[in-house]
């Protein structure tokens, strides 16, 4: 391996986990109101928005209350989106003059941005206008990522309160998320990468004649803001339709680098707030770990899949090395193969290289990530409840071993717990098998597939595994903007985020009005080595076996098939 | 119903000023001022002011006497730019890379580099490998008829080697300083 990949690794995996014990404090003071250096700042406008929206921010909710006011605030930002897409066309800002989108399609984005999946059934450069990015697209990166930390810390609170039939205030989440949570990082991040390359500018395009005298249209706009959040909300949507891998998104290595690092550093960090929050930071690492060996495993058999030479290209006179077909040369394959686990670990979905076009197992990989519910990090708040659940479920299958009434941090998980837990488990084999299978069936959707054998079914797979994952990355040959796979995308996309926010939300409210049991001698303890091995294999077992057979039958047999070559 | 359609409503009012207005307009107005000019898309224009591209995207560039670029999926479409997303075992890829090489190959240097015969993410990859340039020189310089040492040269001035980064040279500039080369 070059030393730049082992430097680019080191810097990485710095960046994620060296600010993410502070982080996740000020996370943790943040969300509880208590006074942070940004307090004289924001406050002012806290207190405003407030006075605003007419709510009383000393006034809890309880899980259904919580609930409601969450599925009124996504309703009201679906719709608001759906309109902006669809009437594009007569609003301000739309300097190339791109007509509104056709329905389906409008509807597919919509859901996608408000789900945090960031789907990109478009392309942002050819067909949506300034104000549908920044006001439209821009507003839901923010707040669908405020979203999951909001159902974070309720769980957080379910699991740390006793005899409480409250979760706290949604609104005030909410707001708090998005102010102190998200706004002063992406201010920082953004003028980073415009200093590195990244247009912000509201001129239309530019026509260039380029050296050898033909014609070149340079697509540009407000787009460094907009790549910001879109990388630290775990959100993945390009303002350019080839993301990440885009030039203009992405110039540098430095701002790879950033921009990587941005998708775990949030994520990364709550795992302590949770920490913060049960007033036991020995979780938080037990956690922490875990995802850290499945991260690194990832890593590692992504990394050298792709170093390998394609055996489908050997006896050609070519270098064999591992493909840079889809892959950028200022990124090479290390900076390639970190960000596809990288992006997909978490519910990111940029991409900035084409996973359609990576070997079958470097592909099965991100894949795999995102088939176990994106819980290695995952996305802002989505990833750690995610995670928790798995927790709580290996939890419940320890007690089942010992033959104890299984307990998590003092509260006791009993009949109305794991139903819920095994609901959440239904989600993802629901979206990819289910909804997959029908598509798989159906001769005109699967006309979408645009490589034969083995990888096609992964193109279904790894598409609506995207969707129903909340991800968005693709394998991108598909060709999804039909109004089949723009509606039952949509449905994916709808079914995997709140297929696991209703069910989360009903644990944490289950568990908020429980006693606190004394965790005695006979407890389980739920940090260490051991437990860290039981949940890893939990996660491995009940979230990644489901899925085996179907991988069996798509990267599987692709490799198997290259290999006899 | 109201006490969540009002909160419901002046939120995500309030976040589109904020998150959706505010926000982007503060960093265009820092951005314009601070970096100008790769807030405006990195342009580069001739002696007569004329707009020749941007140093970040990449252009064709066809017959023997130029740096080639990596070869785009999307032909150098730049709205919007696309990739192959052939995957590895499709027998398309195979069949395009044995024409490609073949077309690219320079009798006794070897195998054809990986990058000139593979086409990138973004379809408007602007550099190249540095392997990739110097595969080149022996064609150029037969084309210009001049020292293929004099091309070494212009490569390494215009070799790019970040410390967590491959190595790589932009064939737009390198085609620019080529241009300046007395023939």
């Amino acid at each position: 391996m070059d030393s730049h990949v082992v430097l680019l690794l080191v810097a990485f995996f710095a960046l994620v986990l060296l600010p993410a014990p502070w982080l996740g404090r000020f996370y943790y003071r943040v969300m509880e109101g208590e006074r942070t250096w940004l307090s004289p700042l924001l406050q002012p406008v806290e207190r405003f928005s407030y006075r605003f929206a007419g709510v009383d921010a000393q006034q809890e909710q309880d899980w259904k209350s919580y609930t409601l006011a969450l599925l009124a605030f996504n309703f009201a930002g679906l719709v608001l989106l759906f309109a902006i897409l669809m009437l594009q066309g007569v609003l301000p800002l739309n300097p190339q003059n791109m007509p509104g989108l056709e329905w389906t399609l409008a509807l597919n984005t919509a859901v996608s941005f408000v789900t945090n999946t960031n789907w990109q059934a478009y392309s942002g450069e050819a067909s949506l206008s300034y104000f549908s990015q920044m006001v439209g697209l821009g507003v839901q990166n923010f707040v669908s990522a405020a979203t999951g930390l909001a159902v974070l810390v309720a769980l957080c609170r379910g699991i740390s309160r006793r005899s409480s039939q409250t979760l706290g205030n949604f609104w005030v989440d909410l707001t708090r998320g998005t102010l102190y949570g998200l706004l002063p990082l992406c201010i920082g991040l953004a003028l980073f990468l415009v200093w590195q390359g990244v247009p912000q500018t509201f001129s239309h395009y530019l026509d260039a004649l380029t050296l050898q005298g033909g014609e070149q249209s340079l697509p540009l706009g407000p787009a460094a803001s907009q790549i910001a959040i879109k990388q630290l909300g775990t959100n993945g949507g390009g303002f350019f339709g080839l993301n990440s891998a885009h030039p203009f998104e992405n110039p540098t290595v430095w701002s790879n680098l950033f921009e990587m690092a941005s998708i775990l550093l949030i994520p990364a960090a709550l795992v302590f707030t949770f920490g913060h929050y049960v007033k036991d930071l020995r979780q938080s690492r037990a956690i922490l770990a875990c995802m850290l060996i499945l991260l690194v495993l990832g890593v590692g058999v992504t990394l050298y899949s792709e170093l390998q030479p394609n055996p489908a290209l050997a006896g050609l006179n070519i270098e064999q090395s591992g493909s840079l077909e889809g892959k950028e040369s200022r990124f090479g394959i290390g900076a390639s193969a970190l960000w596809a686990v990288a992006t997909t670990a978490a519910s990111s979905g940029s991409v900035n290289a084409m996973h359609d076009s990576f070997s079958a197992l470097g592909g099965l990989v991100p894949m795999f990530n995102m088939m176990v519910g994106e819980v290695i990090f995952g996305g802002v708040g989505a990833g750690l409840y995610g995670m928790l659940l798995f927790v709580l479920i290996a939890v419940f299958l320890c007690g089942l071993m010992v033959g104890r009434t299984p307990e998590y941090l003092g509260k006791k998980l009993e009949a109305r717990e794991v139903r819920l837990l095994v609901l959440t488990l239904l989600v993802m084999p629901l979206g990819v098998l289910v909804l997959g299978a029908l598509t798989a069936a159906m001769p005109f959707a699967n006309a979408s597939v645009s490589n034969p054998g083995a990888h096609g079914l992964s193109q279904i797979l790894y598409n609506y595994t995207s969707g129903t994952a909340n991800n968005g990355s693709g394998f991108g040959g598909f060709s999804s903007n039909t109004p089949y796979h723009n509606l039952m995308i949509a449905l994916a996309m709808l079914l995997g985020r709140f297929g696991y926010i209703l069910p989360v939300l009903a644990i944490a409210g289950s568990l908020a009005a429980k006693r606190r049991v004394p965790v005695g001698q006979n407890s389980f303890p739920t940090h260490g080595p051991l437990f860290v091995s039981l949940l890893t294999i939990t996660i491995l077992l009940v979230g990644g076996l489901t899925f085996l057979p179907v991988l069996a039958l798509g990267p599987v047999a692709e490799h198997l098939s290259l290999l006899g070559h | 119903m109201n006490s969540y359609l009002r909160p419901a409503v002046s939120l995500i009012a309030l976040m589109t000023v904020l998150t959706g207005v505010a926000y982007p307009l503060a960093i265009t107005g820092v951005a314009q001022l601070a970096f100008n000019d790769q807030a405006n898309g990195s342009l580069i224009h001739d002696n007569q002011g004329h707009l020749r591209g941007s140093s970040l995207i990449a252009q064709p560039f066809d017959g023997a006497q130029w740096f080639q670029s990596r070869p785009s999926a999307g032909s150098f479409a730049t709205v919007s730019s696309g990739a192959s997303n052939l995957a590895p075992s499709n027998p398309a890829l195979r069949e395009r890379i044995a024409g490609d090489s073949e077309k690219l190959a320079v009798a006794g240097q070897g195998a054809v580099p990986m990058a000139l015969v593979t086409t990138s993410g973004s379809g408007l990859d602007p550099d190249l490998p540095v392997a990739a340039a110097q595969y080149q020189i022996s064609r150029i310089a037969a084309a210009r008829n001049i020292d293929g040492a004099a091309l070494q040269r212009l490569i390494e001035q215009n070799t790019q080697r970040p410390l967590i980064g491959p190595e790589v040279v932009n064939v737009l500039a390198l085609n620019l300083a080529l241009a300046e080369q007395p023939q």
